[in-house]
């Protein structure tokens, strides 16, 4: 009887384990990215950018060159990198509060520029690292450490919806929103973030995978209550899908 | 090449091309808006890149990215613009990378206005951005010095890994003077192994970054820091003196206000008043050693600044008490004249000395 | 020798690519030069104007205080600069605009009608050349011919059949201050 491998872990990934809180999809998503760099064989051509947030260490965990970058300043520092070495693949990998809050003018201009960069973006709602407040991304009626009472329109005013947006922008050549909540819908992720690196293979330019994603530290929930969190709540609001395919076609 | 008449942007611009810099990202903000236009059609003659970014921040990150890969990068800014880099360039210093940028000072604070100042002294000395850091800040005071010293800036920031800061006012970016380039053959092109541009044939992943949660590896880090500015203190220590010899009087300036107190000099010279000029031409390191030098006889030192009175403090730290140190200086834009400076000469002195 | 000059108009007459011609010429002679213009917001409406220092030796400041001659094209710069000129310096006037005269017995003042005789050549652009051609006549600080030689360089080859008309206004002017010293 010979044994038979069926699952091994990606060359994508680095042999540190992650410092990510039990239930928190990151590892998955950290997994999905490493497999897809290791599946199309660019791993050694590729630099990552970390940004600021429970995924800052991220870089101690891809298994390729990291640039780690100021709050929000990924994507800039992204376009410095790539503009320097257009033939490598760069891309950064940043949560809500980075991207969608302090970051948002870094992102909007990378994406309206045309940057052939790939941007990986992890909404959960929250500010995980600092200890669970409010996000541009977080709900109406969601309590965090700064709405204690939830998130009231007439005080914090209403969610940023990322995709819908950067979709309006000529620059932008792939831009799909996915799910971590349950495994169909990871796989999904998975094909949308290979999408997004063969868009940038192709030079077609901006590309920005949304994932959403949980932290059940934060949210008071259990990991399966998260994931359904994200199914029941946060879905709805910020609906699956491809918002903007340059090249057409799935 | 021969000489040719340009802009100081402009020399500061050709300069760095001259010292091998091909990247450059910038944002408009005057009085240094020339330099980036410059730029903008320079580069790609030389297979180059510019990139307008959209604010000071992003592109002082857009730097920060460039330089991660090794290449020689600038991004250069005025005042109000160049306190938005201050972030990044903490980051720059934290992840110990090389960039040059060029401050072009205008009056503060806040928006204030688009006239020569000096008065980011305190900024570009003592730090700037957040943590315990110096950068090398080079202040040239006339066209043709500012070819030699941005080829330096250049060969620091490769040398050390660190960020170099090119200062002048709002006169030195508008002011045109004959100038001759020349290719410096010694030009350190440090090997960058530390550089991240893709692992395939260079062996493992390679991170840059400034994180360090542990406490004692940061200060360890932080240690390696200080012992890496020591260094620069002692070998990147850059003045020039004038009638310094039997002065009785010294005058401190920088940029181009140590131009119009030479002026001033040669004129109470004329009148018999012995007075000499120091002009730190790095404002850090500050050149402690002509004033341990003079401070056992010189009467008096005055500095002079298009400040409130900010270089005084690095002056007085250098006189240490041995002698008094007086000031002069105009703010808000307005720039000191020769006839004001030579006032204040004879009021120091008292008159002819002979 | 030092020359400390300003040269100032409205936005428009050329006193800036005059102070610059001043520079690059005295640079193709070897003399140590600086042009400064002025920048701010003071450019806007009242006055343009630039300080030019020509020098046997390398220049000091090239910041000009007391100019040792300015050339006041319109009537703010005279109002600014006139009070300005040093004691035994030279004030030159273009007064086809400017309508005061200066009341100073310590310097010297020419005045010429650089707009109407530019416009009698036909080209009222080349009033700034009309006055040059008088200071360098008075001072000779830079010969005539540095300037057309600075002028082949600085003006773009399409515009090299303006030289021409440059080199008359210059001309005109340094015979009307021949006739007017002798």
């Amino acid at each position: 009887m010979t044994m038979k491998t069926v699952f091994k872990k990606t060359t994508g990934l680095t042999d540190k384990p992650t410092h990510y809180c039990p239930g928190c999809t990151h590892g998955v998503i950290h997994r999905l990215v490493g497999e897809v760099l290791e599946e199309m064989d660019i791993l050694e051509d590729t630099v990552g950018v970390a940004s600021v947030g429970c995924s800052v260490l991220s870089y101690e965990y891809f298994n390729c060159d990291m640039t780690q970058a100021a709050h929000g300043r990924a994507p800039a520092v992204a376009t410095g990198v790539k503009r320097v070495l257009p033939n490598r693949f760069v891309f950064t990998y940043q949560g809500d509060g980075d991207l969608a809050s302090i970051g948002i003018s870094e992102v909007i201009h990378a994406a309206a520029r045309g940057e052939n960069i790939t941007v990986i973006f992890v909404n959960n709602t929250i500010y995980g690292m600092t200890g669970g407040q409010m996000a541009p991304t977080t709900l109406i009626g969601q309590k965090t450490a700064t709405t204690p009472f939830g998130r009231d329109i007439s005080i914090q005013g209403l969610p940023i919806k990322v995709c819908e947006m950067m979709a309006t922008l000529d620059g932008a050549a792939y831009i799909e929103r996915v799910s971590t909540h349950d495994v169909p819908h990871i796989q999904k992720t998975k094909k949308a973030i290979r999408k997004a690196f063969e868009t940038q293979k192709k030079g077609l330019g901006f590309s920005m995978v949304e994932i959403l994603s949980t932290c059940p530290t934060n949210w008071g929930l259990d990991p399966a209550e998260s994931l359904e969190w994200v199914k029941d709540n946060m879905v709805p609001v910020y609906p699956l899908g491809v918002y903007k395919n340059k090249e057409g076609g799935k | 090449m021969g000489k040719v008449l340009m802009k100081g942007n402009e020399v500061i611009a050709e300069a760095a091309v001259h010292a091998g810099c091909k990247y450059f990202f910038g944002y408009p903000i005057t009085p240094q808006s020339e330099l980036v236009a410059y730029m903008a059609r320079r580069l790609p003659e030389v297979g180059g890149l510019f990139l307008q970014a959209e604010s000071e921040i992003a592109a002082i990150n857009m730097v920060y990215g460039a330089a991660s890969t090794g290449v020689r990068v600038m991004t250069s800014s005025s005042s109000p613009g160049f306190s938005l880099k201050q972030e990044g360039i903490s980051y720059l210093v934290g992840s110990e990378l090389p960039a040059v940028i060029c401050n072009i000072v205008r009056g503060g604070p806040g928006l204030g206005n688009i006239q020569p100042a000096q008065s980011d002294y305190f900024q570009v000395t003592k730090g700037g951005g957040h943590g315990d850091y110096n950068i090398p800040v080079l202040a040239p005071a006339s066209l043709q010095e500012i070819v030699e010293l941005t080829q330096d800036a250049f060969d620091i920031a490769d040398r050390y890994r660190t960020p170099v800061i090119l200062m002048g006012d709002g006169m030195l970016g508008q002011m045109m003077e004959p100038v001759e380039f020349s290719e410096r053959s010694d030009t350190e092109q440090c090997k960058k192994e530390w550089a991240t541009t893709g692992t395939r044939g260079d062996g493992g992943p390679k991170i840059i970054t400034s994180l360090e949660l542990d406490a004692e590896s940061l200060e360890l880090r932080n240690r390696n820091l200080q012992q890496k500015f020591a260094r620069i203190k002692e070998n990147e220590v850059r003045y020039e003196t004038y009638h310094i010899d039997d002065a009785e009087y010294i005058m401190v300036a920088f940029g181009t206000t140590a131009r119009i107190t030479m002026n001033a000099i040669n004129k109470a010279r004329q009148d018999g008043v012995k007075v000499g000029l120091i002009r730190p031409i790095s404002l850090w390191p500050f050149p402690e050693k002509p004033f341990i030098e003079t401070r056992e006889h010189v009467k008096a030192y005055v500095s002079v600044e298009m400040s409130a009175g900010q270089m005084i403090e690095d002056v007085r730290l250098a006189v240490s008490g041995h002698a008094p140190v007086d000031f002069y200086g105009r703010t808000g834009g307005v720039v000191p004249t020769q006839e004001e400076i030579y006032d204040k000469i004879i009021t120091v002195s008292g008159g002819v000395t002979i | 020798m030092l020359e400390e000059i300003i040269i100032a108009g409205f936005g428009g007459q050329g006193v800036m690519s005059m102070g610059q011609l001043i520079a690059y010429a005295g640079m193709l002679e070897g003399k140590g030069v600086s042009w400064l213009p002025s920048y701010g917001p003071e450019q806007r409406g009242g006055t343009a104007n630039c300080a030019v220092v020509v020098s046997d030796a390398p220049v000091g400041s090239p910041l000009v205080t007391r100019p040792s001659t300015a050339i006041v094209l319109n009537n703010p710069s005279f109002d600014k600069f006139e009070p300005r000129v040093r004691p035994g310096g030279m004030l030159i006037v273009n007064s086809s605009l400017v309508v005061r005269a200066s009341e100073r017995k310590d310097i010297k003042i020419i005045d010429i009608a650089a707009t109407d005789m530019a416009n009698d050549l036909g080209n009222s652009r080349i009033a700034n050349m009309i006055l040059l051609g008088a200071f360098l006549e008075l001072t000779k600080i830079v010969t005539a011919d540095s300037i057309v030689e600075s002028l082949k360089k600085v003006l773009s080859a399409n515009k090299h059949h303006l030289i021409e008309v440059n080199k008359q206004a210059l001309q005109k002017g340094a015979s009307l201050v021949g006739v007017e010293i002798s």
